[in-house]
């Protein structure tokens, strides 16, 4: 089990460097100059030679595995660098965005998981065949609804027609409703797929007949037997959906407008701001990694057949 | 009054019939079999008494009357409460039939929770009671368990448990023993027979095999393609059946018929040919975690040209992993394995004589490989898998023909329509997917693949156990009439003394990876040797004609 445990811990610290190294190769790539976009303003009146000693000074011309390994220890010291933007410690930009983000995802993840299971339960529990394939291609419907356009909708619709939510204002709830919801909509498709797909197959189990001839209603075998069984493949994809979080969020954030991590990165992206575009990456990852990392670990506390192979 | 009674039961999935005027009854404390063939419509009896049919079936008519209420009423509600409490159920297969992610303890104490039968101590002290009775060593420990960690003997006691928990007035076992060791098989139709002279609880015994069904029933039950061909006192039915299909089943139930035993024909005196199969001193290690565990361990037999040689013993004896070392799926750890006209194989890196072929390029591949495997062809147990399902049935057939570039096209047809009538199979077949055809065919099928090639020997690997009696004595039939026509010997992997008995020349016993008994099968039926051998024949049903 010990063994088990540090072989995850291991994996997860090398997916991290990974994606670390793959970030900062990947901006180093890319076209374009976050110091020129900066500096070669013509008010600013920099001579080229000025643009130069600016460039040195954020480690420019260093080889680029100086530069690389520099920026890594730099991370491991928890040091982000500057924003070349702003000039400000990228940690102090972070630490700005991160609250709203962690509110809005925390919130838009519980809620997706909230519409999920009730989907998937709802189908599983319901013996009307065409109740049941309604509620299943209820999450191919959220799948497919592209988040900027739900976020455009449920303003047009609950603030501006039926003025249930100010646009403005409001109190911190009413400011996270609508952004939650368009957040959670299509997170919650792929988890109820896989919840309801897993409730099927569990359902063809021969110890399903088994519960019911001990004289079990339908709800206690839904509830007791076929869910404990089911919510494991749902689990591993509702740990992979964090990536999706992520990603859903700068457009929420920007649709909202809300300074989160989304809008972090949608303003570094513009501006070529490298540092902090990594210092984002690497967040990230690293909460997808620990996110999946917790999922792993927990397999095999809800799957005790699981416990003698790890 | 009897205490079941099931008049003129009709049921149908999606509107097409599946039982059809069924009529029987079960007094208390007594054993009733049901007997049938898969298709005869046996289990979906069983399930429409407890009202556990799938959602695609529906009652048609007719009355399932316990005590005086008409079961066939009555709502799912009213059901659920006397599941568990009147009716019991032990289930066919114990490996899936408990809740893999619930300890033993729980799933037994959830049946006294639903019927609200004391609180949480109460519970857990009768389930300990319960696992005592059901024969488990060391119950407290056995509660905080999960299914995988036992047995399936141990799980089918656990399930046992669990449908006389309430000491039920019916329990209904559907094949509760088909899935077990025969050893095992035995000693849970003993404890089912002990709770039911203890409770007086009556139990309706849905089986395929006859053999069981004489031994263990007081009245029998014949069904066959949804309908009842014969019923009466099990003695009755058994010395003198009615029905025509009856007398079929009781000639075909190899644990029934009283064969000659297949003798060689050589005397030993006369000097031999040339043994088709040396196995010597075959070692398989396995590793588990760090310590090596022996599958196989020092195993050795001869089988000559023209003869069945049969491998029994229960599951982990360690037979199938020696068939797998004979065809060359699996390299020993030790040992040889020489096969006349096909050279032989030994452990990596031991010396074992002229002609010799490594270990290593039996699996890999090679010209001599290649010869290997026209020699010696493998049929497996289960015809559902064992085909693919895309191809047709000529192609299936094709196949080692073209693997081996033998003849043109033409002639390649040719050769399958032959292989075709060896096996009794209609050439309308030949277009037709597997999943057309039913099971006893498409062992033919496998049947007639591994014949393309022409192989000398031919391992068969539980080839017969997945089939019904009818279409087993068929196929039985079918190999001794090959063997005879063509000479081939067969290396016969079997758990089923009684077929073995009937088709094998020669036996080995193998138990715990060891062989403990060889013989010539009269000898080893008639004048066993080792204990574990005893133990084994006193398992299978006595012949009753």
């Amino acid at each position: 089990m010990t063994r088990y445990v540090l072989m995850r811990v291991g994996q997860a610290a090398l997916v991290l460097w990974a994606a670390f190294t793959a970030g900062y190769v990947l901006l180093q790539l890319l076209p374009g100059d976050s110091i020129l976009i900066k500096f070669q303003n013509p008010e600013l009146g920099l001579s080229p030679q000025q643009i130069a000693e600016i460039r040195a000074y954020y480690g420019g011309g260093d080889p680029p595995i100086i530069g690389y390994l520099h920026t890594l220890l730099g991370f491991l010291r928890g040091g982000f660098g500057y924003s070349i933007d702003t000039g400000t410690p990228v940690v102090e930009r972070l630490a700005e965005a991160l609250p709203e983000t962690a509110e809005l995802a925390t919130a838009g993840f519980a809620l997706a998981v909230l519409i999920a299971v009730a989907l998937a339960f709802a189908a599983g529990y319901s013996r009307t065949s065409w109740l049941r394939g309604a509620l299943l291609a209820v999450p191919s419907l959220f799948v497919s609804v592209p988040a900027f356009w739900l976020g455009i909708l449920l303003i047009q619709v609950f603030s501006f027609r039926l003025g249930l939510v100010p646009v403005i204002g409001g109190s911190q709830t009413q400011q996270l409703l609508l952004p939650v919801l368009t957040l959670a909509v299509p997170i919650s498709a792929p988890i109820a797929q896989v919840l309801a797909r897993g409730i099927d197959q569990v359902y063809t189990q021969p110890f399903v007949p088994v519960v019911a001839a001990k004289g079990a209603s339908r709800w206690w075998i839904l509830w007791r037997h076929v869910a404990r069984n089911a919510v494991l493949p749902a689990l591993t994809v509702a740990g992979m959906t964090f990536g999706e979080l992520i990603a859903g969020s700068v457009v929420t954030e920007t649709v909202f407008g809300r300074n989160g991590i989304g809008r972090l990165t949608e303003q570094a992206v513009n501006a070529q701001d490298t540092p902090v575009m990594l210092a984002v990456v690497v967040l990230a990852s690293t909460v997808f990694v620990l996110v999946n990392l917790g999922v792993d670990l927990l397999f095999p506390v809800l799957d005790p057949r699981l416990k003698a192979s790890a | 009054m009897s205490l079941l009674d099931v008049r003129d039961l009709a049921v149908s999935y999606d509107a097409r019939p599946a039982v059809q005027g069924i009529s029987f009854t079960v007094e208390p404390g007594e054993v009733v079999a049901v007997v049938g063939e898969s298709g005869s419509g046996k289990t979906t009896t069983a399930h429409s008494i407890i009202g556990l049919l799938p959602p695609n079936a529906t009652l048609d008519g007719g009355r399932i009357l316990l005590g005086d209420s008409d079961l066939a009423t009555w709502s799912t509600r009213r059901m659920e409460s006397i599941r568990g409490a009147q009716i019991g159920l032990i289930p066919q297969d114990p490996s899936n039939s408990l809740n893999p992610v619930k300890t033993v303890g729980a799933q037994i104490g959830e049946v006294l929770r639903i019927h609200k039968r004391g609180d949480r101590r109460t519970i857990s002290r009768r389930v300990v009671n319960l696992l005592t009775r059901v024969g488990l060593p060391d119950p407290e420990t056995r509660a905080r368990q999960y299914p995988h960690e036992l047995s399936g003997g141990m799980r089918q006691r656990v399930l046992i448990a669990i449908a006389i928990a309430l000491e039920p007035r019916l329990v209904i076992a559907d094949e509760p023993t088909s899935a077990l060791d025969v050893t095992v098989q035995r000693r849970i139709l003993d404890l089912i027979d002990d709770l039911r002279a203890e409770f007086g609880t009556a139990v309706l015994l849905v089986t395929h095999d006859l053999g069981i069904a004489a031994n263990r029933s007081d009245r029998l039950i014949v069904m066959k393609d949804g309908r009842i061909e014969e019923q009466g006192p099990s003695g009755q039915v058994l010395s003198d059946p009615r029905a025509a299909y009856t007398g079929q089943l009781l000639r075909d139930a190899p644990a029934l018929s009283v064969r000659e035993f297949r003798a060689v024909e050589q005397t030993p005196e006369e000097p031999t040919a040339e043994p088709a199969i040396v196995v010597h001193n075959l070692v398989k290690e396995f590793r588990v975690g760090r310590r090596p565990f022996r599958a196989v361990d020092g195993v050795s037999f001869e089988v000559r040209p023209g003869t069945t040689h049969a491998l029994v013993g229960e599951s982990g004896s360690g037979k199938t992993t020696t068939a797998r070392m004979v065809v060359r799926f699996a390299e020993p750890t030790s040992g040889t394995v020489t096969i006349a006209g096909a050279g032989t194989v030994a452990a990596p890196g031991t010396a074992a004589g002229v002609g010799t072929v490594a270990g290593a390029g039996a699996v890999a591949g090679g010209r001599a490989a290649r010869d290997f495997r026209r020699h010696v062809q493998l049929v497996y147990q289960n015809p559902y898998s064992s085909l693919d399902p895309r191809q047709s049935i000529a192609a299936i057939v094709e196949e080692p023909l073209r693997n081996f570039r033998l003849g043109d096209r033409a002639a390649r047809r040719r050769r399958v329509r032959d292989l075709m009538e060896r096996v009794a199979l209609p050439e309308s077949l030949l277009d037709r997917r597997p999943r057309e055809l039913s099971g006893g065919q498409r062992q033919r099928v496998a049947i007639a693949r591994a014949l393309a090639v022409d192989p000398g020997v031919v391992v068969l690997d539980e080839a017969v156990s997945a089939l019904d009696v009818t279409v087993q004595a068929q196929i039985l039939d079918l190999l001794e009439e090959l063997q005879r026509d063509l000479g081939l010997t067969y290396l016969f992997i079997s758990h089923d003394l009684a077929v073995v008995r009937q088709i094998s020349h020669t036996v080995s016993v193998m138990n715990k990876g060891r062989i403990v008994e060889f013989g010539t099968t009269q000898r080893v039926f008639t004048d066993p040797r080792h204990d574990y051998t005893r133990e084994l024949l006193a398992a299978i049903p006595e012949p009753v004609r």
